[in-house]
């Protein structure tokens, strides 16, 4: 049987960052359901957030300001003392990724150049032009080429083989091969990235469909904070595809269809640079009050960065140029860009604490699928590239010390136990009577984007669930053409589709039972943040019924009290 | 619905299976304006034959997963408007030059050894300084074209040595090798260009530019490719001319 002292699962940023981090001590085994190059991390555009101080506006800037900021842009349901971590290490990485020979862009004193984002008192979102995912990303595989980490790309996991609160490696389908496979380990780490696909409405990849958040909870691990997702204000209509806030950042406006900035009636002060819920939110009311252009794609606001010149939008922006110019046939130096909010991360995700543990011996998670939580409610832009490395290699060393004091040997017949059951599983789909997956995928996206979308109700959540269950009830009747395991997309599909179902329902579940307003989770039913009651966070484990059971934990406050967040 | 019905004609193979030949499968799909290529492909995928192969996920043109010969041209599916050809009939064909795995899915490990080859990282031997190494916005703006490559291998379908010459190391692991000879911040020696001073490097191209016409992110590999050959020729003339302690 294949075997690893780790085996890390995912090939972007947290991945990539973690194998580094443990090659050169242990035998470490990277698997990749795409090229770890083909990762999402590679469409992050405006930039990664660590107080350097470099900006000449932003001298004074400290890593204390720059955890201020995420949390009260958290609205306060981070964790503080994981975000003092994470701010701290922000200033570390950010030079290791620069030596490792990352090209960010540059000051005229030869510094890392430094933008303004949302929500942030001083321009620290440091930035490669609007490819910083793609820099970032090609500078992790590059070290980790340097290094000779082992990977198996195009590898699916479908299994988790956890016995007695510990984690003994996995099951995957090598789809090149055609062949499913026990991998032996004995620390393993999640690094699989959100769950956008479930939305109808998203710029994420269509490898981003959460099946190892899923597959994670159903494996006995609970969630934390699902209900809170964030939608990005300036998407793409049609395609969905993101434009980045840096475009805000050097300068763009949003505009309605009066002509006005109507950012004013919404954030006076920071205007366009508001927080992303924020600003979401203010796009989709001009949206509801009529105040938007209407188009057969679906109605939307401008993104006008007409202003910024040809020659800041070629330096600065060229991706999102071209990106208009190939999707929509638009120059954004001639005409405003029609942008739309759509889904864009998840702030919620496997639960862990800030060394990337979870409540299994051997099993850690970082990136996008877990939740520290460092993003509480809402995330900043800048702050998700950051988060992907920094507990990437936190991780790292928490795996390390793990290794270092336990000696467990994994259990060859639990993971040929879950081989087998994986096996049946995918006999079970040969049946020719059932339904095909995409009927069933497309109903459940287009819930998730209608009912538990910006603005929330009780008696929409309500619907949306009882449709999500409904679906779940027919997936149990899905068949697919082949289940043959050889470059069968069709199947892997579909083993993945059972877990946005659960994804689903404890999103919309932990929406419908908080019930106030805070961050990304915004209820119409009840529009006021509540500290009182709900400054906690929320936590969904799979029950032995197969039903979520819900409870909750103190968020960790160390000297930023809550206070009412204005921008 | 609005919108016409394309036929796709789809190569076909399955590398498990090599007893059955390749042939063109067609499919016909009704196209409203603004699908893709991609798109429909997915919808081909879920509707009509989920058997069919081919690699995706960002969609936007920057992940590379996509590259395809559509209409005897190379690009990706993700940023092609299926509408924008004079014709309802679609063919799409694998990437040249690399083996099929199944049908528009090929075998990429050539590629990537090419790119391995290279050294494809930054290579330094003075101590890293306390914060970032001082680089000027010209210096970073030198490597700017090379750094947008997405490594789709785009461009290795399109070389024309490659299709007769598979130990030829191809335009993408040679413009990759240039982003970091260019790096004001890479100390790796002079010496390290000698391994592509040969046929199976830069001496290999042909110059037709092929690449250039293929790669979607507007890199331009033969550019590299010369501007490597000028360093090697300059670099044996400082040798032999012995000025190379003059200049840097």
């Amino acid at each position: 049987m294949l075997y690893h002292d780790v085996l890390i699962v995912g090939g972007g940023l947290a991945g990539l960052r973690a194998a580094v981090g443990l090659c050169d001590k242990y035998d470490v085994g990277l698997i990749s359901k795409v090229h770890p190059i083909r990762s999402h991390s590679i469409a992050a555009q405006g930039g990664i957030n660590a107080a350097l101080a470099n900006n000449p506006d932003s001298k004074d800037d400290t890593w204390e300001k720059h955890a201020f900021d995420t949390i009260k842009g958290s609205d306060y349901l981070a964790d503080q003392h994981a975000v003092e971590i994470m701010c701290q290490e922000a200033i570390k990485i950010v030079y290791e990724m620069e030596h490792w020979g990352c090209p960010f862009s540059r000051f005229p004193d030869n510094t890392i150049a430094q933008r303004p984002f949302g929500g942030a008192g001083y321009p620290r979102t440091c930035f490669s032009s609007d490819i910083t995912g793609h820099v970032l990303l090609n500078t992790l595989f590059e070290r980790a080429v340097f290094k000779g980490v082992k990977i198996y790309p195009e590898y699916v996991v479908t299994a988790l083989a956890i016995d007695n609160g510990i984690c003994h490696g996995l099951i995957a389908i090598d789809q090149l091969n055609g062949k499913m496979v026990p991998i032996k380990s004995k620390a393993t780490m999640f690094a699989t990235g959100g769950y956008g696909r479930i939305y109808y409405y998203s710029t994420n990849a269509l490898i981003n469909n959460g099946s190892g958040i899923g597959l994670a909870y159903k494996s006995g691990i609970p969630m934390k904070d699902m209900e809170f997702v964030q939608f990005h204000p300036t998407c793409l209509i049609g395609t969905n595809i993101l434009m980045t806030e840096g475009a805000r950042g050097e300068g763009g406006y949003l505009v309605n269809k009066e002509g006005r900035r109507f950012m004013e009636d919404y954030a006076p002060k920071m205007m366009e640079l508001a927080p992303r819920d924020i600003v979401s939110r203010s796009i989709q009311t001009e949206i509801e009050k009529g105040r938007a252009f209407d188009s057969e794609l679906g109605k939307y606001v401008h993104l006008d960065i007409r202003h910024l010149g040809a020659q800041k939008i070629i330096e600065r922006l060229p991706g999102i140029r071209n990106i208009c110019i190939d999707f929509l046939g638009i120059d954004p130096i001639k005409e405003p860009i029609p942008i739309m909010p759509a889904q864009h991360y998840s702030m919620g995700g496997i639960d862990t604490n800030e060394k990337c543990e979870t409540i299994i011996k051997g099993f850690y998670a970082a990136g996008e699928c877990a939740c520290v939580s460092v993003h509480g409610g809402n995330r900043l832009g800048g702050n998700s590239l950051l988060d992907t490395i920094v507990f990437g290699k936190l991780g790292a060393i928490s795996i390390d010390e793990y290794l270092q004091s336990n000696n467990i040997e994994p259990d060859e017949k639990l993971l040929n136990n879950k081989h087998s059951e994986v096996e049946k599983k995918i006999q079970k789909m040969a049946s020719p009577k059932g339904e095909k997956p995409f009927k069933i995928l497309d109903e459940l996206r287009k819930t998730m984007s209608h009912y538990v979308g910006i603005f929330r109700t009780k008696d929409e959540l309500q619907t949306g669930l009882n449709k999500i269950l409904e679906l779940r009830e027919r997936y149990k009747n899905i068949t697919v053409t082949s289940t043959k395991l050889f470059m069968n997309y069709e199947l892997i599909g579909a083993l993945e589709l059972e877990y946005m179902f659960d994804i689903g329902h404890i999103i919309t579940l932990g929406a419908l039972l908080r019930e106030e307003s805070r961050g990304a989770h915004s209820r119409r039913d009840f529009p006021q943040r509540n500290d009182a009651d709900w400054l906690k966070h929320t936590l969904a484990a799979y029950g032995s019924d197969g039903e979520p059971v819900i409870y909750y934990k103190d968020v960790v406050i160390t000297k930023y009290q809550p206070m009412e967040r204005k921008y | 619905m609005k919108g016409d019905i394309f036929t796709f004609k789809i190569f076909r193979y399955d590398s498990s299976e090599p007893e059955k030949k390749p042939f063109f499968q067609s499919y016909n799909i009704r196209v409203i304006p603004g699908l893709t290529i991609l798109m429909t492909l997915l919808r081909i995928r879920d509707e009509l034959d989920g058997t069919l192969a081919f690699r995706s996920s960002c969609r936007s043109a920057v992940c590379g997963s996509c590259g395809m010969v559509i209409n005897g041209k190379i690009d990706l599916a993700c940023r092609t408007q299926a509408s924008s050809f004079n014709s309802q009939t679609i063919v799409l064909e694998p990437l040249p030059n690399m083996n099929v795995i199944k049908d528009l899915v090929v075998d990429m490990t050539p590629f990537w050894n090419m790119y391995e080859k290279v050294k494809p990282y930054l290579i330094r031997h003075t101590p890293d300084p306390e914060k970032e190494i001082p680089q000027t916005e010209e210096e970073r703006k030198r490597i700017d074209q090379n750094v947008n490559c997405i490594l789709c291998a785009s461009c290795y379908g399109a070389c024309p040595v490659l299709s007769r010459d598979p130990d030829y190391i191809g335009p993408a692991a040679l413009a990759k090798l240039e982003r970091f000879a260019l790096d004001s911040r890479d100390e790796r020696p002079k010496a390290f260009l000698e391994e592509v001073n040969n046929d199976k490097g830069v001496w290999g191209c042909d110059t037709v530019l092929r690449c250039i016409e293929a790669c979607p992110k507007d890199v331009r590999p033969t550019d590299s490719i010369v501007g490597l050959r000028k360093t090697l020729v300059k670099n044996k003339l400082k040798k032999i001319f012995g000025k190379e302690k003059d200049e840097n």
